[in-house]
């Protein structure tokens, strides 16, 4: 995702900062060391007891097992699924309505042709975001229908639209309740919270249960993922609002309805729109995965191509993908910057107000007319331009020129192998090790010494509930993959955050390319890698490396630029060297997006791991892989929830106070 | 604010929309089982939907069929991408009207064609699958005596990779197939470590990957397939199967000792769609090809570099004397 849904942490001025710094540090020292000794005290009484009782391996007695039971549902939902009155009468109709919305936009698309829908969408973008924008609107549509790859781009854009909608609306009802009662905000909290770390593969197979391969299920399973940050955000920005304002408008007698539309929703505008752009990334970045249950589209295509091996047509599929996230980002970030910023519409009166959407509309109108005079409805074929040949002759390239044998520094398959014998597997062997009270003593002190005594509960709850399913071995070695590119993942992505941050020119030629990493299925990198890294865990590990390093390199890039810019030149002014500077000064008050960093870099690894399933990651992810193959619940849903309490654990053990304190006040 | 207005109102036209869909359909019972794609033709036109699996001879099947329908027989084609399990409950529901390839599910046939009778089994499609162990013809070559399990463990040494720690690799594909690789490893005692590369794609790369670089590998695989083309293998003997050996298999997985059974590949049909299919049923119903038909046609896509329905034109071009008995006589 582009950008983070958590709130920017506070920043603290080093002058403020500096006189206190010692007593404070020192008391948090000492709580931190105080919590330490009462769990040290804890461990000594509970761990003879418990190594006594149950041996270092998960207890098979404190194991539940619920394949049973979820195999019986499973067969009760496919008995039934045309018969209970559950299905027919509510969820058949919302399959009906997801079907029924998502034919009008495909034929309305259809019907506006290519030269209407390009058109259409390069004025839209140039109305709301400028001519730059639009241009780079023109050119990605241009660029579909280059490659060939028309018709699947408005099958995902019909769905991707209704899936926007349905998740906008989900997600604004959500947060307009969750911002309007604070009882209600408390109850959905921890859910949102849950939803911001759940892999959208844990629960592709419940769903497909109910709804079958196809449209409804593909559709349903992306609004689940795209609209939590949409709750969320309409939330802080509802309870976000200037008390001052709010206190003003009520003494001059508004309804609460009334406060409602004209005070509280206006001053969250921001919040909204980003909202709505983070359900767009959301949204667009399952596309692929959403294809595995039959989404169609250019998922579909891209999930095709890969099981031919062919890199070259993924890629082909892939890079329109890649182009409607950007055109949608840049579009609805640019209006949501405008909004912040104040300005109304720009330009000389005749080009404000309906006029502009009306002459857009009639100009839509007649580039879908002439293209219908044209002839071609869909992007004509002889248009068309193959890339998949030279891709795939570039990758042979490649691979025959790096995979082993390079001179000194050795092929990438001698990493991979140098990396799975003294990384990963002493890791794995490690954690697989150490004995279970261990692991939840240890996540208990991290959780504690971060957070406070409700945090700590949660990760150890998290990590016992995956004893308790009987996954506890799968889970260490997945956990192990995890850290194992957790750490591979921070040390390139703050060394390139660092160098980013000092030279602009560095962040500008690295922004298109963090963008394409962010949004480029995972799916097409995936036999590359195998290619270069072979089956294993390595490969999975690069993969989770490529996709979480841009929000890591972005958060630090970030974090370090808004160091206050007085502490850099004071510092600078005692005569400190650059390096001085950056580890005495730039890198503690960067301190909070450090930290956000780490946390953002533990999500988004642990989401990939998963898809490392699909190249020899074993572990919960093959499991998971695995339930969805052979429709079997008991496996699939039972590795999903495991990776959810991995994921929550670790959430827990990385998220820094000072942003659960933000979420909190605000 | 005008654009907010205007932003507001699409909004609240497009949410409009979605609960006028919804309560239009509201009224009296929707059977989600009976639902057609959004992205399928406009109504009237006549239109067939294959699953198509993830391997490539399945494709084959496929694009021939498509072909076929489109250009003799003036349908349309719709091609839908599932795993072999999802893909029977996928024909039930009739979101697909036919597999042309199946492997063997005992189970789903039991659930779908015995008892719920939603899909009608529809014969061979005259191909003959089997799966068993390969190993590179250059490296079998060299050492004949690796063609018997029995001798597999004197060169587990030189399979090591880092995953499978010190014991011999054997590579397993993608979680949708049948295996039961693991069960005999263990049974017939080998020094090797079962490795799940996870996805078929992921495997025939590994495989082309030690072919290049003329390495030993180990690998779980199956006939008819085009990657042998690329890559001559070999196959280790197994135990032999027999009846007896799958009986126990059927009662205790764990207990399986012998080789995997030759399955002749099946075709099957969503029910309503074999009797009201008209002659796009009927001829689905005759399809019937040979192995190395099959193969012709996967070489083509996976080696060759053509998309699939160039592939299917080629062959179709070159055996108008196979394909000319599947079409329904008027």
């Amino acid at each position: 995702m582009s950008t983070v849904s958590a709130p920017p942490a506070a920043r603290r001025g080093l002058g403020a900062d500096a006189p206190k710094a010692g007593p404070v540090q020192a008391l948090l020292q000492r709580r931190g060391l105080a919590k330490l000794l009462l769990l040290a005290v804890a461990a000594a009484v509970l761990v003879p007891l418990l190594a006594a009782k149950y041996g270092a391996a998960w207890p098979h007695s404190l194991t539940v097992d619920v394949s049973g039971p979820l195999g019986k549902t499973s067969d009760w939902i496919i008995d039934n699924r045309d018969s209970h009155w559950l299905f027919v009468y509510f969820l058949g109709h919302l399959s009906n309505a997801v079907v029924i919305s998502v034919r009008a936009v495909y034929l309305l698309l259809l019907a506006l042709g290519w030269t209407g829908v390009t058109a259409g969408v390069t004025l839209l973008a140039w109305r709301v975001a400028g001519p730059r924008i639009a241009a780079t609107a023109l050119i990605s549509f241009l660029v579909s229908g280059l490659l060939g790859m028309w018709v699947p781009t408005m099958q995902t854009l019909a769905l991707m639209i209704v899936a926007v909608v349905f998740s906008v609306v989900v997600g604004a009802l959500l947060g307009l309740a969750g911002g309007l009662s604070e009882r209600l905000f408390r109850i959905l909290r921890p859910v949102l919270d849950t939803m911001q770390v759940l892999p959208a593969f844990a629960y592709l197979l419940p769903v497909v249960l109910v709804f079958g391969i196809g449209v409804p299920a593909a559709l349903l399973a992306t609004v689940i993922y795209a609209a939590p940050p949409m709750a969320r955000l309409t939330a802080l920005g509802l309870r976000g609002a200037d008390p001052g304002v709010l206190e003003a408008v009520s003494s001059l007698g508004a309804t609460g309805r009334q406060r409602l539309l004209t005070a509280r929703l206006p001053l969250a505008r921001k919040e909204l729109l980003l909202g709505v752009n983070q359900t767009i990334m959301m949204a667009l970045s399952m596309v692929v995965i959403a294809s595995m249950i039959g989404a169609a589209g250019l998922g579909d295509r891209v999930y095709q191509a890969l099981a031919s091996v062919d890199v070259g047509a993924a890629l082909a599929a892939a890079v329109p993908i890649v182009l409607l996230a950007i055109v949608m980002d840049r579009t609805t970030a640019a209006a949501g910057e405008r909004l912040g910023a104040g300005t109304s519409a720009t330009g000389p009166e005749w080009l404000r107000g309906w006029r502009v959407w009306a002459g857009a509309a009639v100009l839509t109108a007649l580039f879908a007319g002439l293209g219908r005079l044209t002839g071609s409805l869909v992007w004509p074929d002889a248009w068309a331009v193959d890339i998949a040949h030279p891709v795939n002759h570039f990758k042979e390239w490649m691979v025959d020129h790096l995979y082993s044998g390079v001179p000194v520094i050795g092929g990438t398959a001698d990493w991979a192998a140098h990396f799975t014998n003294w990384v990963l597997n002493p890791m794995r062997d490690g954690l697989t090790a150490l004995p279970w009270y261990g692991t939840l003593l240890i996540v208990a002190a991290l959780a504690w010494l971060i957070g406070t005594w409700r945090t700590a509960l949660t990760a150890v709850l998290a990590m016992a509930a995956i004893g308790v399913l009987g996954v506890w071995k799968p889970s260490m070695n997945t956990l192990s993959q995890v850290l194992a590119a957790l750490v591979v993942t921070l040390v390139l992505g703050f060394a390139i955050g660092i160098l980013a941050a000092g030279s602009k020119r560095l962040e500008a030629i690295l922004r298109p390319v963090l963008d394409v990493m962010q949004t480029m299925p995972q799916f097409v990198y995936l036999i590359p890698v195998v290619a270069l890294f072979a089956v294993g865990r390595a490969p999975a590990v690069a993969a989770a490396v490529v996709y979480a390093l841009p929000a890591v390199i972005r958060i630090t890039t970030q974090g370090l630029r808004q160091v206050d810019p007085a502490a850099v030149e004071s510092a600078r002014s005692l005569g400190a060297t650059r390096w001085q500077m950056l580890r005495q000064v730039q890198l503690p008050l960067a301190r909070p997006a450090l930290l956000l960093a780490v946390n953002q870099g533990v999500v988004l690894v642990l989401a990939v791991v998963i898809i490392g399933g699909l190249v020899g990651g074993g572990a919960l992810g093959y499991d998971v892989v695995t339930g969805l193959a052979t429709g079997d619940l008991g496996l699939g849903l039972v590795a999903g929830v495991a990776i959810v309490c991995l994921g929550l654990m670790l959430d827990r053990v990385t998220q820094p106070t000072e942003r659960r304190m933000t979420g909190k006040g605000a | 604010m005008s654009r907010k207005r205007t932003m507001t109102i699409g909004t609240a036209a497009l949410a409009g929309t979605a609960v006028l869909a919804l309560s239009l359909s509201a009224c009296g019972k929707a059977d989600m089982t009976k639902q057609t794609s959004p992205f399928a033709a406009a109504k009237g036109s006549k239109s067939v939907t294959l699953s198509v699996q993830t391997w490539v001879g399945a494709q084959s099947n496929v694009a021939v069929a498509k072909y076929l329908l489109e250009h003799e027989l003036g349908y349309h084609v719709d091609t839908v991408q599932v795993d072999e399990i999802p893909a029977w409950d996928a024909l039930s529901q009739g979101r697909v009207d036919a597999i042309l390839e199946d492997w063997g599910h005992p189970d789903q046939e039991k659930r779908y064609v015995k008892d719920k009778k939603t899909i009608t089994a529809g014969g061979g499609n005259g191909v003959t699958g089997h799966i068993g162990w390969f190993v590179p013809k250059y490296w079998a070559d060299k050492h004949p005596e690796v063609a018997d399990w029995k001798n597999l463990n004197k060169f587990a040494k030189q399979l090591r990779t880092s995953e499978s720690g010190n014991k011999g690799q054997l590579m397993d594909g993608s979680p949708s197939y049948v295996t039961n690789d693991k069960a005999l490893v263990k049974n017939l005692k080998l020094n090797y470590e079962v490795v799940f590369a996870g996805s078929e794609a992921a495997q025939i790369t590994q495989i082309q990957q030690f072919a290049k670089e003329k390495k030993p590998f180990l690998t779980y695989w199956y006939e008819p397939q085009w990657l042998f083309n690329q890559v001559p293998m070999k196959e280790v003997k197994l135990p032999k199967y027999t009846d007896a050996c799958a009986a126990k298999g059927a009662k205790d997985p764990k207990s399986i000792d012998c080789a995997y059974p030759t399955t002749p590949l099946q075709k099957f049909f969503n029910t309503e769609f074999a009797k009201k299919g008209g002659s796009a049923a009927a001829f689905l119903k005759n399809f019937k090809w040979t192995k190395d038909d099959q193969n012709e046609v996967s070489e083509g896509i996976a080696s060759k570099g053509l998309t699939a329905d160039e592939a299917a034109k080629q062959w179709v071009d070159k055996h108008p004397d196979v394909w000319k008995k599947w079409l329904p006589k008027k």
